[in-house]
């Protein structure tokens, strides 16, 4: 085992994939000699060639809509979106083409899109979007969302396997922030399982992404209370993993909901809805969520800090939530 | 020709363009795919009044030459991904009239077992790949289909469609562009048929021709007659040609018109009587009938000949198809996800 920052777990699933597959190739912009904006496919093209390592201009539809091609043919691509905002210029490709496949035709998509999203980095409201959960609407795509280096590579090597068009969300702020041991050569997390990373039994937290790191900065300090808080890293929001959630609700009867996601129809009011309508009669609190303000994510760092999720926002929120 | 230019109503009809790449057997064989496509079109028009068709029926009348020329001149290793009035490249691509009939009335056991309608199926075996509604959308998967054939050193020709409405979506932009970029084996028909729903030309673009844009692209274009469906064969033929030699893309602007309304609702008070009789005296049926007859490839009792038969078959498919019943609702439920 090696230890691999998240970005690089996420470059080595590629690179095994793609020496796995011959049918694994990837496109995006500026990913060959360039490396892609943030480096994470350096030098992929002197390995892999520069047919395998595609450098397109900048049409997220064409992108998107080649990969699709190319995956009805026979091929696995993984579209890279310079930043997940701009997967908005190839939403069409996505939820109306990609989606529906498998429904009308009974044909496989087996694609996956997978970018940098997410704020906290004082970029500014057009790099900064958390947007999987219009996916998780679209009916006939998948949504991931990895928290660990492990998590990344396993979970990209089940989306590059996956014959549904995947959406995977990557978090640039975690990108070199997080370290951690990741299995060597081939290794594969199934979607549609969630996580248990910490067992507690006086409140459950809910979230993906990088908030489930904030709740685990809040865990921790609760702890030195004697608080103990069971943590649930959902991975995937399609599939969805609700026995686990629900396990853990009628376990803690709290839970709290933390994305870094605005509030308003993210996928933390439809985790809450499951909860409150299968385990309703075990919960000893409302239902409470933590999420980024309703606004776009402001560029001053003072602004970004005030609409965003952290884990004091987090902790202040599992206090109340512990106290009702 | 100029597609954004008052029509000239005095023109005369121009002669037939014989192709020298064509035999008069396979003259016979894409002239009968006209005859089927416009009878099955008819055919469509009577089951929609009968309100036993439903959705939206697109109306194929003045698209026949475009839709079989181009498809004809395809090999056999090539796919078609057609649009709404391409049902003659299906039968062009041997789909039997059961299954587009069933896709059509999406009855129990229909390619796409009711989740979509009309034309909108794929049945890969037989190398047609399906649109979805939103215009554009298609030409980057055109597109990208045939950038994996070339990956694997394959030689296989992409041919899709679009409308002079169509056209003016940002995908149709990053589409071609993209294959142009890399020079990908794509033939793109626009099918010029003067209007856009209810838009003429005027609203949609300000372009003196839609092949111009080629230039700005750097892939081939040009613009023809699509009432001639020999001049369509040719044009489609060198351009698969070129895109077999690894020149890239063909942007074909293909005129012609449509002979009713955008779909079976719309009454379509809004075109000229005046463009209309121009139009019928192109009628690319009756142009290439009138070609053929002179040039005594078939006689007049030969054509009724083909026609009833086209008929009775046509006529046969709905009576297979009409009386089953819609699918269980169970399937709804299925493969919004596979395995
Ligand atoms: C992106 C998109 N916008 C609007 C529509 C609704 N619509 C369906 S067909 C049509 C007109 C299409 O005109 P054209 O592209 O010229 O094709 P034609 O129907 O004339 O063959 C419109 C507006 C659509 N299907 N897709
Ligand atoms: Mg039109």
């Amino acid at each position: 085992m090696a230890q691999l920052t998240y970005l690089e777990a996420i470059a080595d699933a590629l690179r095994t994939e793609m020496h796995k597959d011959e049918r694994v190739f990837l496109l995006g912009e500026d990913i060959s000699t360039y490396g892609g904006a943030f480096k994470l496919t350096k030098n992929f093209h002197e390995e892999f060639g520069r047919s395998r390592v595609l450098d397109c201009p900048i049409s997220e539809s064409a992108i998107v809509g080649a990969a699709i091609g190319a995956a009805l043919n026979g091929m696995r691509p993984v579209a890279e979106m310079q930043f997940m905002d701009f997967v908005t210029c190839g939403f069409n490709q996505i939820v109306n083409v990609a989606a529906t496949t498998a429904y009308r035709w009974g044909i496989g998509v087996p694609m996956v899109v997978r970018g940098p999203s997410g704020g906290g980095v004082g970029a500014n409201p057009f790099h900064s979007r958390n947007s999987e959960a219009w996916f998780a609407h679209a009916s006939g795509v998948k949504v991931v969302c990895p928290a660990f280096p492990a998590d990344a590579k396993g979970l990209m090597t089940a989306s590059i396997r996956d014959n549904n068009p995947v959406v995977f969300y990557e978090h640039k702020g975690l990108y070199r922030k997080i370290k951690e041991e990741v299995p060597e050569g081939e290794y594969i997390i199934p979607l549609g399982k969630a996580r248990i990373v910490r067992e507690g039994i006086h409140a459950t937290i809910v979230s993906y992404g990088s908030a489930v790191h904030f709740a685990l900065s809040a865990a921790d300090e609760l702890l030195k209370e004697g608080v103990s808080i069971e943590v649930i890293d959902i991975r995937t929001l399609v599939p969805f993993d609700q026995e686990t959630v629900l396990a853990s609700a009628r376990k803690t009867s709290r839970v709290l909901i933390a994305h870094e996601a605005s509030l308003t129809a993210g996928f933390g009011g439809e985790i809450a809805a499951r909860i409150a309508e299968h385990a309703f009669e075990h919960l000893d609190a409302p239902i409470m969520r933590v999420a980024a303000y309703d606004s776009p994510t402001p560029f001053a760092p003072t602004l970004e800090k005030a609409v965003l999720p952290n884990s004091t926002k987090v902790m202040e929120a599992t206090r109340k939530l512990l106290l009702y | 020709m100029n597609s954004n230019k008052p029509l000239d109503l005095s023109a005369k009809v121009p002669p037939i363009k014989p192709s020298k790449l064509l035999s008069n057997s396979r003259r016979i064989e894409m002239f009968t795919y006209m005859l089927q496509a416009r009878e099955f079109d008819l055919a469509m028009q009577r089951l929609n009044r009968q309100g036993r068709a439903f959705g939206g029926v697109y109306s194929q009348t003045g698209n026949e030459a475009s839709s079989v020329g181009s498809a004809y001149a395809l090999g056999d290793k090539d796919v078609l991904f057609p649009m709404h009035r391409n049902i003659g490249g299906h039968f062009v691509f041997k789909q039997d009239l059961n299954t587009l009939m069933l896709a059509f009335l999406a009855r129990e056991g229909s390619l796409m077992r009711g989740t979509d309608g009309t034309g909108h199926y794929a049945d890969v075996k037989k190398r047609i790949y399906g649109n979805v509604s939103h215009l554009g959308a298609m030409i980057p998967v055109a597109a990208g289909f045939v950038l994996a054939s070339k990956m694997r050193g394959e030689s296989v020709v992409s041919m899709t469609y679009i409308g002079d409405g169509g056209a003016q979506t940002g995908e149709f932009h990053e589409g071609v562009n993209f294959a142009s970029v890399q020079k990908l084996p794509l033939i793109l028909i626009i099918e010029n048929n003067q209007y856009a729903y209810s838009s003429p030309n005027s609203v949609e673009f300000a372009c003196v021709k839609l092949s111009d844009r080629a230039l700005g692209y750097g892939c081939f274009g040009v613009t023809i007659d699509g009432t001639d469906v020999e001049l369509v064969y040719e044009t489609c033929f060198k351009a698969a040609e070129r895109a077999r030699k690894g020149e890239g893309p063909s942007l074909i602007e293909s005129i012609t018109m449509r002979m009713r309304g955008h779909a079976e609702h719309d009454d379509f008070s809004y075109v000229s009587r005046e463009e209309l009789e121009y139009w019928k005296k192109r009628d690319p049926i009756d142009r290439y009938q009138k070609y053929l007859l002179t040039k005594k490839v078939l006689s007049l009792d030969e054509i009724t000949s083909i026609r009833t038969k086209l008929i009775d078959d046509i006529r046969s498919a709905i009576d297979y198809a009409v009386d089953l019943p819609f699918p269980s609702g169970e399937e709804g439920f299925k493969n919004v996800f596979i395995d």
